[in-house]
């Protein structure tokens, strides 16, 4: 492009000032091509982004700073009064942890079930289509359905699970009293509804996996759980990467499986279950309509999500560093070798 | 090609504006809208309207029912929109009301739950005082909907005055009167009382050796008990009652979390949940206080168990749970229009024909008294004649709670604490009462 747009525009006839001035303008339009086209290109995505990312963000900031009721609109500035009063309640707090165990007791088994279950899929099997399509249905059932199923296998007194618990001569549990229970409960919803999910994300990754490593380590002796620690592991560790960071993103905003774990979508009475979003659902749009402080806890919860992406980033890229610094370390080492043996021939 | 090369940047500038002014334009139209008036915008009577009326649930409001305004007013079309839940209309209408009134329905229909928003926000109302309408609905009725200044801000649809639902089959298993008049008796007749009702409870829960519980849950029981204090949670001019110190609410509180969990009372469910709903079919407990649209609900979830009935009292007088408005949002373009129209909906004929299509007792007066209502049966109810009834009930009302701002925050802090104790088993009476006042001072409401 930039070598069109540079072209000599080819001389016309006419008179020569005239032609002078012409060749001039457009090449000081080329020249504005140049320069100012690529923002253009570009500028659709920052432009949406200005008003769907960045002004919500700020315009959010804005409202944190006043008391603010969600019909009542603006009732002046607080500065940083709902802040401090978020911090002060109880409730934010038992919501973070509340988010964090959820988070904790969904993406670790997730994860490690998704590669299992794509390992599996990876094999030789017959109907391989049928199954790979099995694994993702529960990720087409609407969440709010899924809460329905759930809240009948999961209900404390007459649920299928306690009902076949009590059929055995085991104590029921508490699915709703037990705080721990749940949590295990809405982490079962969580894990539903995405291990299908990520396990077609890993199988796509280990389909890309060269054959020929696997043939050569059969070579070596290597038996099938050496190749996928030794093989598999490594060579999806990128995509493991990116599937962690995107359910930390999603498990600390998770909003629909806990809200639809009872029928009132409010947390429980102590609440149990209550997520950090739940939270400031509650407050914003719930009786309360306190759209300040309701503010103050999505700006809190962006901070929280940015301190966990930075530390994903950390690890991921120490893991990806001392991966390539082997790699590179051994190529910038062959390449002096070769350098060297260039040096000493000449 | 090279020919046309000058222009393109000039081209790319013209679209990039264009698409810029687009955006800008959205947005500007988007804010607009939120510069409503409470004055009549409705300037031809005869300019060809449509109407709109937002409901929810099931108000039996019928496609002929509204073909037939659109006989006598040729001008006006009416459009109905049907929410599946009162939640799911709830958050619409908030959302909506929050951004200026924009996109509402010109007919709003409001559950008396909801009422205390739009008396706190009058203005984005339309005052619907009328003489012709004056006198048409109970008097408690038309005080939910009226604002402190004395404007009417929403016209009555149907009312919950509540009764005493019961399972004669367990009562007659064990031992107690099961005839519907024998029954109110029992539960003390015109001076039936919660001690009284507590009282047979537990001999009933005795008699059945614990395997009956007296009622569904400790939330509905207190909710009945606490619609009959007229200012449970805040003062009549809205300020909010410190939660430690009020006496009538602590004693509510003690009463029904020892009676339900202590002595055992309750089924140990919360209202609308799993558990709650499957227990009606595994003769969990024996009575509970049904305002007529309950009936529907438990004629659904009881499937196949045969023997509810209703008795004809309602223990400490009367008590209305529910019921809705009918109001006129004042950002809508034709609020004259839509207050005749709200105004036609909501009489006594009309409010017939929702009662025959959905249950829904009605509210006005005239209505109240016409054979359709008042000598209807329930056959689900062993043929209860649940017109006669539930117009005594109404009739006993006497109490309308005020509801502020902050009643339902209040509400919940408190319910939680009494669900914590009996369905979750946690704690001890005092132990939750205390993280229901703790609850109350999170709310920084001074």
């Amino acid at each position: 492009m930039t070598a069109l747009t540079t072209a000599p525009t080819p001389p016309r006839v006419g008179p020569p000032e005239k032609r002078r001035r012409r060749v001039g303008f457009s090449q000081r339009l080329s020249r504005w091509d140049v320069k100012v086209s690529p923002y253009l290109y570009v500028s659709p995505f920052f432009i949406i982004f200005a008003i769907t990312g960045l002004f919500p963000l700020l315009y959010t900031g804005w409202v944190s700073m006043h008391k603010w009721t969600l019909i009542g609109g603006d009732a002046g500035y607080t500065g940083f009064d709902n802040f401090t009063a978020i911090f002060q309640q109880g409730e934010f707090w038992l919501s973070l942890r509340n988010t964090f165990m959820i988070f904790l007791l969904s993406s670790v088994p997730q994860v490690i079930i998704a590669i299992v279950l794509a390992a599996i899929l990876n094999q030789n099997i017959r109907a391989k289509t049928f199954w790979r399509m099995g694994v993702l249905i529960p990720y087409i059932v609407a969440p709010v359905a899924v809460g329905l199923i759930f809240g009948q296998l999961f209900a404390d007194q007459y649920g299928v699970i306690n009902t076949a618990l009590s059929a055995i001569g085991l104590p029921k549990i508490g699915w709703h009293s037990n705080t721990f229970a749940s949590w295990t409960a809405i982490a079962t919803m969580v894990n539903f509804r995405w291990i299908g999910y990520n396990t077609l994300i890993f199988l796509a990754a280990m389909q890309a996996v060269p054959a020929d490593l696997y043939e050569a380590a059969v070579i070596d002796g290597a038996g099938r759980m050496r190749q996928f620690f030794s093989i598999t592991l490594p060579q999806i560790r990128s995509t493991i990467i990116f599937v962690v960071i995107t359910s930390t993103i999603g498990g600390l905003q998770i909003f629909d499986e806990p809200r639809t774990f009872d029928t009132y979508g409010t947390g429980g009475p102590s609440h149990q279950w209550e997520t950090t979003t739940m939270y400031l659902w509650n407050l914003g749009w719930g009786p309360q309509q306190n759209l300040g402080r309701a503010a103050a806890v999505a700006w809190l919860l962006f901070v929280v999500i940015v301190i966990f992406a930075l530390i994903n980033y950390f690890v991921s890229s120490r893991i990806s560093t001392s991966d390539a610094r082997r790699g590179t370390s051994k190529q910038s080492r062959g390449r002096r070798g070769s350098t060297d043996r260039k040096g000493a021939t000449r | 090609m090279l020919t046309h090369r000058p222009s393109r940047p000039a081209r790319r500038l013209i679209a990039a504006g264009a698409s810029v002014a687009a955006l800008a334009l959205t947005l500007t139209a988007c804010s607009s809208g939120d510069s409503g008036s409470g004055s009549s915008k409705t300037q031809d009577a005869n300019e060809k309207i449509t109407l709109t009326v937002a409901t929810f649930n099931n108000f039996g409001y019928t496609d002929e029912l509204l073909a037939s305004y659109t006989k006598t007013h040729p001008n006006v079309t009416v459009k109905q929109e049907i929410a599946a839940t009162s939640d799911d209309a709830k958050a619409n209408f908030t959302t909506k009301l929050a951004a200026g009134g924009a996109g509402l329905a010109d007919v709003q229909a409001v559950d008396v739950d909801w009422m205390p928003t739009v008396l706190q926000y009058e203005d984005k109302f339309t005052d619907l005082s009328d003489d012709a309408v004056k006198d048409r609905w109970l008097d408690w009725k038309t005080k939910q909907a009226t604002a402190p200044d004395g404007k009417l801000l929403g016209y009555g649809t149907d009312i919950g005055p509540e009764a005493i639902c019961y399972r004669a089959d367990l009562f007659k298993k064990y031992g107690l009167p099961s005839e519907p008049d024998k029954v109110a008796e029992l539960l003390g007749g015109k001076d039936a009382s919660w001690d009284k009702y507590f009282q047979v409870g537990e001999d009933f829960v005795k008699k059945s050796g614990g395997k009956v519980a007296w009622y569904d849950s400790p939330d509905g029981t207190y909710q009945a008990m606490v619609g009959q204090l007229a200012n449970p949670y805040e003062n009549s001019d809205g300020t909010p009652k410190d939660l430690a110190t009020n006496a009538d609410i602590k004693a509510l509180f003690e009463k029904v979390a020892t009676e339900s969990k202590d002595k055992g009372l309750s089924a140990h469910h919360q209202e609308w949940q799993t558990d709650w709903t499957a227990s009606f079919q595994k003769n969990a407990f024996a009575t509970m206080a049904c305002p007529p649209w309950m009936t529907a609900s438990i004629e659904s979830n009881s499937g196949g168990v045969k023997g509810w009935n209703i008795a004809n009292v309602f223990p400490g007088g009367g008590g209305n749970w529910g019921g809705s408005f009918l109001v006129v949002p004042a950002a809508g373009k034709h609020t004259a229009a839509a207050k005749e129209f709200a105004a036609w909906l909501t009489a006594p004929e009309q409010q017939l024909s929702a009662y025959k299509q959905a249950n829904n007792y009605p509210s006005q007066v005239e209505a109240e008294k016409d054979p359709a209502v008042a000598d209807s049966k329930n056959d689900f109810f062993n043929n209860a004649p649940v017109g006669q009834i539930f117009a005594d009930r109404a009739a006993a009302v006497t109490v309308t709670p005020f509801k502020g701002p902050n009643y339902f925050t209040i509400n919940k802090a408190v319910t939680d604490a009494l669900v914590a104790y009996d369905v979750q088993g946690k704690g001890t009476v005092e132990s939750n009462w205390n993280a229901a006042v703790d609850a109350y001072k999170a709310l920084g409401l001074g």
